[in-house]
């Protein structure tokens, strides 16, 4: 299944998911897509490349915090690996 | 939105248009709630507010409060008001019809303690408000237009598509305000704390750059005094149930409602802005103090976004709802005013800001919002200090 998800600024390594993703299942962009590693729920984040622990996670072209462990492309981006800081 | 931007309002004594002609009743005191609560059973025509201040606090948090509740009597939208009050009280109804004696408004006060007490005072409230009401009723009407709006932007229970969706279009709306010669204040310092960067680069001035950037690094400072190492929880639970992980990224979307336009001035809370345009208020995220400050400043309609969904509504201020997603709009069809998740679907930012402003339009021309329908009217005053 292929579901929408929407990246505001060129700058943005993760997108907001318009649907439920399950894993497995492709994440369409405007310019591209990534498949989803694990299931991502309507409205949150999923990662479009590898963020590296420490590594500014972009939205709005803007730093809306950290990568507190390493990200897979296609992972779910939350609080569990993304804080403002440490 | 093609048609002429022009509604009949009621012109104050101030120079100020109304959109709305209310009797308020308000409360000088938690203490005299029960009394004006009592007045709104009988007659639902007045606006009522209670509120649990108006006592027991120090010195700054008094002076808010005094500032706050006159501003809101000062409102274009009040006709006039009742002030009730219970007589031992700091906020008391003598020291408000003092501070309001230069504001041209027809003002009445009953104090409880000098009356009689609750019963007679309700007697009393009731009988002046039936005189006030009809009074109100006689008023001309005069044209206004959007040069004479100043509208609050507000953000509650927001969700990650808030900052995609209804808050952008929101910021389209304004920017048309703007243009048409409006004012716009977005507020919420709590929601512009890690979004710094972008608030600068539309700040109008040094001096507006310098401000703004003195009241987010304090309000910063603050979380972090009380919550440490918790200081993102400034986020309510349900923002971060909805997909938002950092108080930076809720920032990021909310700051969207202020639009494209230079930011003017930055004013505290509850203040009256000079400028006409965009400007910044200082006041917390949490929704219903942040109302009051720009009620208080004498923004005549709320343009209020939100993801989770909220009923809130506030006294005498129209708060027209905007939801980020349409799953909200059909969960509470009865609460919400228009939808901006249609973005989700295809439908372009700048046709919902238009939306938005024709709705605000017609909203000014009478229209009754849902937060009215239900009579959803929330007040509550910021505050610094402890309680004693």
């Amino acid at each position: 299944m292929a579901v929408l998800a929407i990246r505001v600024n060129p700058k943005d390594n993760v997108a907001v998911v318009a649907a439920d993703v399950r894993a497995d299942d492709v994440v369409r962009l405007d310019d591209g897509e990534v498949r989803a590693v694990e299931a991502i729920s309507c409205g949150s984040k999923v990662a479009l490349g590898p963020i590296a622990c420490g590594e500014a996670v972009v939205r709005y072209g803007e730093e809306i915090g950290r990568a507190t462990k390493d990200i897979a492309a296609g992972e779910y981006v939350h609080t569990h690996n993304l804080a403002r800081e440490r | 939105m093609s048609e002429e931007f022009v509604f009949q309002g009621w012109r104050r004594a101030d120079g100020r248009i109304g959109i709305r002609n209310h009797c308020l009743v308000l409360a000088t005191v938690a203490c005299a709630a029960g009394v004006v609560r009592e007045v709104w059973r009988r007659l639902p025509a007045v606006v009522a507010v209670e509120h649990a201040h108006g006592c027991g606090r120090g010195g700054p948090d008094m002076g808010l409060q005094v500032k706050t509740l006159a501003g809101l009597v000062q409102n274009p939208n009040v006709g006039a008001a009742i002030l009730v009050g219970l007589g031992c009280e700091v906020v008391s109804a003598g020291l408000l019809r003092r501070t309001l004696a230069s504001s041209g408004k027809p003002l009445e006060t009953v104090v409880i303690q000098e009356v009689g007490g609750s019963r007679k005072a309700a007697d009393q409230v009731e009988a002046l408000a039936r005189r006030l009401l009809g009074e109100l009723e006689s008023l001309p009407r005069e044209t206004g237009t959007a040069a004479d709006l100043m509208v609050g932007l507000e953000c509650g229970g927001s969700d990650t598509f808030s900052g995609l969706t209804a808050n952008p279009a929101v910021g389209k709306a304004v920017d048309r305000l703007v243009e048409l010669g409006g004012t716009a204040i977005l507020a919420e310092t709590t929601e512009m704390i890690g979004a710094l960067g972008p608030l600068l680069k539309s700040a109008e001035s040094e001096e507006v750059a310098a401000k703004l950037k003195v009241n987010v690094e304090r309000q910063e400072a603050r979380a972090r005094e009380v919550l440490g190492p918790l200081a993102d929880a400034v986020m309510a639970p349900g923002n971060i149930e909805s997909g938002l992980t950092t108080i930076a990224e809720k920032s990021l979307g909310c700051i969207t409602k202020g639009g494209s336009s230079p930011i003017r001035e930055v004013v505290d809370y509850g203040d009256r802005p000079s400028r006409k345009g965009l400007v910044v208020m200082d006041t917390p995220g949490y929704d219903i103090e942040s109302l009051a400050g720009m009620a208080a400043a004498g923004a005549q309609a709320i343009l209020f976004t939100t993801g989770r969904g909220t009923p809130v509504g506030f006294p005498a201020v129209p708060v027209i709802k905007i939801s980020s997603n349409s799953q909200l709009f059909e969960a509470m069809p009865d609460d919400i005013d228009l939808d901006a998740g249609t973005i989700l679907a295809g439908k372009g930012i700048s046709e919902v800001g238009e939306q938005i402003l024709g709705l605000l339009l017609r909203v000014a021309r009478g229209q009754k919002t849902r937060a009215e329908i239900n009579g959803q009217a929330v007040f509550a005053i910021a505050q610094g200090g402890p309680a004693f």
